[in-house]
């Protein structure tokens, strides 16, 4: 990060002039984000604003989101339960779950990195935090995620019976699942930790995107390949039964070095009754204290520069 | 106490073009090292060297050409730039009113506009719907307020973002020229509750080309040529200096009367 290497080189010179407290401080810098959370009506009234003014004088409105997660859900299903001749009972309520955790992933990385300059005119004619306008992005993102849940809940609904049958298999000679539960609920913190990752991503590429341009289109010339990546269509059970009972993560690696996977599992997996496993929560709370602070760093240095930027 | 300090500030604004922004240039030009000149950032000097103080009670005018800084100067004044050299310091709640289109919705009613408007002014939705009832007196909108923005004149929405700012008690005003687009009668009105606004220990500070506006609003004034503060005084002097004629040489005797002014050149208004 170099970003600003002339102009800031003549900062330092001359920063010392007055009594002032430095344009990078970290007070000013958590103050940011303090007031951006005070001004809650006015990030969550943002972020309703966006999606209705998407579906303006459509007669369906946002119920579109849901219909649209809905046919992709469907289609999807139907065609890899075909493919790899999985139970659709349970392989078709996998991949839509898988697909609604991965629209918000990849709401929160592509719309994160449009953050600011999405919103150049209101940063350069009203002073606010920065964090308003990150919380816009991340409360639309999640009232996206709240519309294709009802999907989510549908088809519970209708395979509820092979969901809650204790040691369903997701394809064949998969390891066996223990069924749908009262962990479920575990879901709820599962989504509160990939916000709470989404508020760095936001702030972070937020941020750098501002100074260089090309990071949303690196990040958008990505996104399609993570998606193949990532068991959202496919299982992990696939490569375990490529590698054997005894496959331990050197044989998982394309997995276990996906950090979005550690994210979709643990709201997926309690979601659908999967089996759970703790490392991902772990992995996922350390991916989560190094990039806030690395966020907070930038968010430090360059905050007052994001209005010359944009 | 409401003021805004101002030391020794610049504004530069960095010039990016395409290559500079990318990170081609940052990544390759790391391997051949320094390549002389091309690695600088061009930069535009907005403001130089600006060290001024407002304080409550104080109604400053801006005057000076186009692109001389008057707009930038306001946001500096606001807290939206940051100075890149020496420092600023704002106290009080700004309210800064500089383009009329932003962070107006064309497709919602007046109505929601005034509570977005408010929003963004640090109010809470509470709060603003408290004050609707005088915003829509105030404007004298009427039916219009149910009707999307979209359907507004110019004048009608300098009205509406005027009930706004002035309803919610700000410290510190922030105008851009654009609110000239009111009628006369109107502009009376704003400007006795713009003065009222200041009296109550508030301050203002209005950017404009137009020197009638100039006076019914201001009493000091600030010239601002090519980034740089040329003269500070009171308002006739300055733009006396900046004009090369007295403003008030050819007002009639009633608004002279209002403003309070002798209107011959006995004697010297201000110090
Ligand atoms: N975002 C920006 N990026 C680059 N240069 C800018 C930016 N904003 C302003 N400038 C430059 O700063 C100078 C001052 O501009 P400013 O808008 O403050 O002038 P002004 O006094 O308000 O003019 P006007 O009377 O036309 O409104 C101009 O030379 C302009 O090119
Ligand atoms: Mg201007």
């Amino acid at each position: 990060m170099h970003a600003t290497s002339t102009v800031d080189a003549a900062d330092e010179s001359a920063a010392t002039a007055k009594p002032t407290p430095d344009r990078r401080s970290w007070e000013r810098a958590f103050a940011d984000l303090r007031d951006g959370f005070t001004q809650r009506e006015l990030w969550s009234h943002l972020g309703w604003q966006d999606i209705k003014q998407r579906y303006r004088r459509s007669v369906l409105g946002p119920l579109w989101i849901t219909l649209s997660m809905g046919v992709t859900a469907l289609g999807l299903g139907l065609l890899y339960s075909q493919l790899f001749d999985a139970s659709i009972g349970t392989f078709l309520p996998y991949i839509t779950t898988g697909f609604i955790v991965w629209q918000f992933m990849l709401g929160s990385l592509t719309e994160g990195t449009n953050t600011f300059i999405a919103n150049e005119g209101l940063i350069k004619h009203l002073p606010a935090p920065l964090s308003v306008y990150v919380l816009r992005t991340l409360w639309r993102q999640t009232i996206l995620f709240a519309h294709n849940m009802i999907i989510y809940f549908i088809v519970v609904t209708i395979f509820w019976g092979s969901l809650t049958k204790s040691g369903y298999v997701l394809t064949d000679a998969g390891i066996p699942q223990p069924g749908l539960g009262w962990s479920a609920l575990l879901a709820i913190p599962g989504f509160a930790m990939l916000a709470l990752n989404a508020g760095w991503v936001i702030l972070l590429l937020g941020i750098v995107s501002t100074r260089f341009r090309d990071i949303p289109q690196v990040i958008t010339s990505l996104i399609n390949l993570m998606f193949f990546m990532t068991p959202i269509v496919w299982t992990t059970d696939i490569l375990k039964s490529k590698f054997g009972e005894s496959a331990g993560w050197r044989d998982l690696w394309v997995v276990e070095l996906n950090p979005l996977y550690h994210f979709l599992q643990i709201v997926r997996a309690p979601l659908i009754g999967n089996e759970q496993s703790w490392h991902h929560w772990v992995i996922v709370a350390g991916i989560a204290v190094v990039g806030w602070s690395l966020a907070l760093v930038v968010l430090r240095n360059y905050r007052s520069r994001v209005s010359y930027w944009v | 106490m409401t003021s805004i300090e101002v030391w020794n500030a610049s504004v530069d604004f960095p010039i990016f073009d395409a290559k500079s922004r990318s990170l081609k240039k940052k990544v390759l030009g790391k391997v051949g090292g320094k390549i002389g000149t091309d690695s600088k950032v061009p930069v535009i000097e907005a403001l130089h060297d600006i060290t001024v103080s407002v304080h409550a009670g104080d109604r400053v005018g801006l005057v000076g050409h186009n692109g001389a800084g008057k707009s930038t100067l306001l946001r500096l004044l606001s807290g939206i730039y940051e100075p890149t050299r020496g420092s600023a310091k704002i106290q009080g709640r700004v309210a800064p009113v500089f383009d009329l289109g932003v962070g107006m919705d064309q497709e919602i009613s007046g109505y929601e506009n005034i509570m977005i408007r408010g929003l963004y002014l640090g109010m809470t939705r509470k709060q603003m719907e408290k004050r609707v009832d005088d915003i829509a007196d105030f404007t004298e909108l009427g039916d219009y307020l149910s009707m999307p923005l979209r359907t507004y004149s110019t004048g009608m929405r300098v009205r509406l973002a005027l009930g706004v700012v002035t309803s919610i008690d700000p410290e510190i005003l922030l105008l851009d020229e654009g609110i000239g687009a009111v009628d006369s009668r109107f502009l009376n009105k704003a400007r006795d509750r713009l003065v009222d606004l200041v009296r109550r220990s508030g301050l203002l500070v209005f950017a404009s080309h137009q020197d009638d506006l100039l006076l019914e609003l201001c009493t000091s004034a600030i010239w601002m040529d090519e980034g740089h503060m040329r003269m500070q005084g009171s308002l006739r002097d300055v733009l006396k200096a900046y004009k090369g004629k007295d403003p008030f040489q050819n007002i009639s005797p009633e608004t002279a009367a209002r403003l309070g002014i002798e209107r011959p050149v006995s004697v010297k208004g201000g110090e």
